[in-house]
């Protein structure tokens, strides 16, 4: 065999080489982290039009306040407010709220009618704050998801963008937020 | 062909094949270009997000644009302190600057996407509120109302 005569070409040092590529991407990518919790924040508005807002009834209103010391505050239409809430019931105490439909006197009427008041400090940390309003969040995604399988039979991400505003349409998503309390300023 | 090894019957074992282990670690490194992304900007403060549960996926991440929000980490803190800093790109930035970085944005994206654009908020869990307010403000002075709060996964415990 002739071409016996050619050496072999060494290999071994490619696995270095692509080990070295491999390195260079290591350090200088990140795994993704493009997931997150999404809100529409208000349209802005100029101070001067400040219409008075449309009058609620307060058992259709749920407070939900984080102090400066992130403690959670929760007033639930006209029940009594309870101080050192805990966030990880916030959950099932918004569905309480908001799926009322009437049941209890003191709470919401029906869903159409609910809003949830979010307040926080400014001295509110982020870890806080965004715990809660994930809680809130939770709580009207179990709720779509639940009506949708009620209705439709599938999860509420299956459905069509139509499908979806339907359920909206039935339990719309009313969160809105108070301007910031200033802890500190007050004194 | 068994002429051949009949005349040169080795007694010592073959050495081990590192032919394919270049393939191995090629196969390693398209995994992780496909798995990451590039670093668009040099991430010049801390974040540790908090852990949420109700993730959603940005769905067009070119019209994505980010801002940090973190005490400056190690190498800054000795010229900046430790007090948390809004970054846009590559510079730290006031949040009154939000609005000029919106209007740069808006210059590379197409007029007809405008109100897709969206904005990914990449907070330390640490951050005082009245910070993220501030920036949340700016954002709707600024007509990017579109917002992502990053968060890392919680698992969900009943």
């Amino acid at each position: 065999m002739a071409d016996r005569k050619i050496p072999e070409i060494n290999a071994g040092s490619m696995a270095d080489i692509a080990f070295l590529l491999l390195v260079f991407f290591l350090v200088t990518t990140t795994i993704q982290t493009d997931a997150g919790l999404y809100q529409l924040l208000p349209q802005w508005v100029e101070e001067e039009s400040t219409a008075e807002p449309p009058k609620k009834n307060k058992k259709n209103v749920m407070q939900v306040k984080i102090t400066a010391s992130d403690q959670v505050i929760v007033e639930a239409g006209k029940q009594p407010a309870q101080i050192n809430f805990d966030v990880l019931s916030l959950k099932d105490r918004t569905i309480e709220f908001l799926t009322n439909n009437g049941k209890t006197e003191d709470l919401s009427e029906k869903p159409t009618m609910a809003v949830i008041v979010l307040q926080n400090d400014n001295g509110t940390s982020y870890d806080k704050y965004l715990s809660v309003l994930n809680e809130l969040n939770a709580a009207y995604n179990t709720i779509w998801n639940q009506a949708s399988k009620d209705k439709f039979a599938v999860a509420y991400d299956a459905l069509t963008k139509e499908q979806q505003e339907e359920i909206k349409m039935k339990y719309p998503k009313f969160l809105s937020e108070a301007d910031a309390t200033d802890f500190d300023k007050k004194k | 062909m068994s002429k051949f090894k009949k005349g040169k019957k080795s007694k010592e074992l073959p050495p081990i094949s590192t032919a394919s282990l270049p393939d191995i670690v090629f196969m390693l490194l398209c995994f992780f270009m496909v798995v990451t992304k590039m670093r668009e900007a040099d991430i010049k403060v801390r974040t540790k997000v908090p852990q949420i549960t109700e993730l959603r996926k940005i769905e067009n991440k070119s019209l994505n644009s980010f801002i940090f929000i973190g005490p400056p980490s190690n190498q800054y803190q000795a010229q900046l302190g430790s007090a948390p800093r809004v970054q846009l790109n590559d510079a730290f930035a006031k949040p009154s600057d939000i609005m000029a970085f919106a209007t740069q944005r808006r210059t590379d994206v197409p007029p007809g996407q405008h109100n897709e654009m969206t904005v990914s908020m990449k907070v330390d869990g640490e951050v005082k509120m009245g910070l993220v307010t501030e920036v949340k403000t700016e954002l709707r002075k600024a007509n990017m109302r579109r917002v992502f709060y990053l968060g890392n996964r919680r698992s969900t415990k009943k």
